[in-house]
């Protein structure tokens, strides 16, 4: 698979809690069923307040976002435990939230379902970056580039591997771990 | 281990969470960060993330696999049950059939008929009771009602507010649903082993000051995300002094300032409270409680004196942005709501009738019990020739039999006290960010029962003390 990934950001704030991510009235989508899968997809993000995010994640009547980074500050994730969260923007085509902290369950969701990579960012990169611009994440040397600059990212350790095989179950079949 | 004086092993000191994830990974020992396979000894789904947990469970180990103990699934429908919405509808459906084709016996269905079919009637309204005879409502509330929490055990659920059980000396935690596939599966979950953070209450809560009150303090004090990763683990004489209904409210919250799991020590209480419950319902009655060793190791520690607690409110829009009820008295509010697995036992409703008894609400308040039985419990209760659900209702209170998780978590359209535009609801719920209630542009105030149904009496924020003496 590619180990970079080229997209305009979107960028948001602390605390973007699961009901941001995915209202609850769409948890009555199963994310098993395909149709329902793509559907999540649509309304990625659609909790966000419009005040605050004028510019829509997904656009009306779309399935995908433009934007294959999130960009977000502190907590990310936090609230539910619903897995719809990580699969609604994996649906939405995200490759990776890039944040200060990811709240526990996301980030195990993340990794369970193999949906996006959760990138810690030492540098608060919310602060820095703004919806729209362009940057390059590239997998191998854990870094994201924007406007001109280099951001190194915590490695993503034996994380890295579980999401790309797509998931733990998908890695534990490779692996050996469970039968195929 | 370590080296006792006369030359002999004694087991280096563990705290409760680690003791409980200890004994259940077959170690005599482990320590925070310790990646540990766990047996898992009850898991419990919903309507909302159990058709997808199934759905895991069927392409993963194929579609006539069994899940690995059918005793130890726990399988409640809750979240969106009394709505139109087809949908949801159909998503209790998929439990039924999946209980009946794995002959599951702990499935608490809206309805009696085992291949029949759901659908809300709304033509009958939204207050009265459209449940069979096995209905029991909010899933957390349920588990410890019917028998399903024990100490010293490991819960998992598809549900972020099951660190509740944490309240009968158990390690339980919220898990998606491919964690929850694969323990369907295999009856396991590697899991990590979290740090853990040491609350030390001590002295009684002050008149007018509820449980509801020290977890939201707690959350202001640490932040919204000051327990992540982290075991909250509760100790000290104030504990002792709790029901164990106000240790639920507070272990129900871990999850609010991040945490991986809240857990109390195991005291006469639990297991009077545990052993009438199992015997009940003829649920397994063998458990070990962890016991509280001493020297243990914590992240954190701190001692909070209880009877220095006031009226608190966690503002919009998380519930970690504490103020005390009396600094809010400014905020008018549009409505008021008492429920959810926090705020919604019988205890939380009594709290609530007793400050609104033979007074009217100013504002639209909603309620709704958690479970059936707290429905049925507030019909019991007389208080003079008026029962608590009369007393409610004459004081204005919009309530409702048909026990569930309603309008805490927004839910469809039709949910019974949902926020369909924008706002200002006073809360007895657990969880304020944008949004929750419905309408992402309401603002949430989370408070103790007292608190709601004191600014229920006056339209704005109020500390109850004003109402109670």
């Amino acid at each position: 698979m590619a180990h970079t990934v080229t997209s305009p950001v979107y960028v948001v704030q602390d605390n973007i809690d699961t009901d941001q991510i995915i209202p609850a009235q769409y948890l009555t989508l199963v994310p098993t069923i395909p149709d329902e899968y793509d559907k999540l997809g649509s309304y990625a993000l659609i909790g966000l307040p419009d005040a605050l995010y004028p510019t829509r994640f997904v656009e009306e009547g779309q399935f995908k976002s433009p934007y294959k980074i999130v960009i977000g500050g502190r907590n990310f994730g936090c609230g539910s435990s619903r897995e719809h969260a990580p699969i609604a923007l994996g649906a939405a085509g995200v490759e990776a939230v890039v944040a200060d902290s990811f709240a526990r369950i996301f980030f195990r969701n993340c990794v369970a379902t193999g949906e996006c990579y959760p990138y810690d960012s030492p540098v608060r990169l919310c602060d820095v970056l703004k919806t729209g611009d362009i940057a390059t994440l590239d997998f191998d040397h854990d870094t994201l580039t924007a406007n001109g600059v280099t951001y190194s990212l915590k490695p993503l350790g034996e994380v890295r591997p579980v999401i790309e095989a797509g998931g733990i179950f998908n890695f534990a079949r490779q692996s050996g771990m469970i039968p195929s | 281990m370590r080296k006792h004086p006369e030359g002999c092993m004694i087991p280096s000191p563990m705290t409760l969470t680690e003791k409980v994830l200890a004994r259940a990974s077959g170690k005599t020992h482990v320590q925070p960060g310790d990646n540990v396979w766990v047996n898992v000894d009850v898991l419990m789904t919903h309507d909302v993330c159990g058709p997808g947990t199934i759905g895991v469970f069927k392409r993963e180990f194929g579609k006539d696999a069994k899940v690995w103990d059918r005793n130890r699934v726990v399988i409640i429908p809750d979240h969106y049950i009394f709505t139109a919405d087809s949908m949801s509808n159909r998503n209790v459906d998929i439990l039924r059939d999946f209980v009946r084709e794995q002959e599951l016996p702990y499935f608490y269905d809206v309805i009696d008929d085992p291949s029949g079919h759901w659908k809300f009637d709304a033509s009958q309204g939204q207050l009265s009771k459209q449940y069979g005879s096995r209905y029991t409502g909010v899933c957390h509330t349920t588990l410890p009602w019917k028998g399903h929490t024990r100490p010293g055990e490991v819960l998992f659920g598809t549900d972020s507010h099951t660190c509740m059980a944490g309240a009968f000396n158990q390690f339980a935690t919220g898990i998606g649903n491919t964690d929850a596939g694969f323990i369907l599966g295999t009856g396991k979950l590697l899991i990590k082993v979290p740090e853990s953070m040491r609350f030390y209450l001590e002295g009684n809560l002050p008149p007018g000051v509820m449980a509801k009150d020290v977890i939201l303090h707690v959350i202001g004090e640490i932040g919204f995300d000051g327990a992540t990763y982290r075991a909250m683990q509760w100790e000290g004489p104030g504990v002792h002094g709790m029901s164990m209904d106000d240790r639920m409210t507070i272990a129900n919250m871990a999850i609010e300032a991040g945490g991986k799991n809240g857990i109390f020590p195991c005291d006469q209480k639990t297991l009077d409270y545990v052993r009438e419950r199992v015997e009940e319902n003829g649920t397994k009655s063998a458990f070990e409680p962890a016991e509280i060793d001493r020297e243990q190791s914590f992240i954190y520690d701190k001692v909070f004196d209880l009877s220095k607690l006031e009226p608190t409110v966690a503002c919009h829009p998380d519930p970690g942005n504490r103020k005390t009820a009396k600094e809010l008295e400014h905020v008018t509010l549009d409505r008021a709501y008492i429920g959810s697995c926090t705020g919604g036992k019988t205890s939380d409703f009594l709290a609530f009738a007793e400050v609104v008894r033979g007074k009217t609400v100013k504002i639209d308040t909603f309620g709704v019990p958690a479970t059936t039985k707290v429905v049925q419990e507030l019909k019991d209760t007389l208080w003079g020739d008026q029962s608590v659900w009369q007393v409610l209702e004459s004081a204005g209170v919009r309530l409702t039999e048909n026990a569930s998780c309603a309008a805490c978590l927004g839910g469809p359209v039709d949910t019974f006290g949902r926020l369909n535009k924008p706002m200002k609801c006073i809360s007895a719920t657990n969880r304020n960010f944008p949004g929750r209630m419905g309408n992402k542009d309401s603002e949430v105030y989370l408070a103790s029962p007292y608190t709601v149904a004191a600014s229920a009496l006056t339209g704005h924020i109020t500390d109850p003390r004003t109402f109670i003496s």
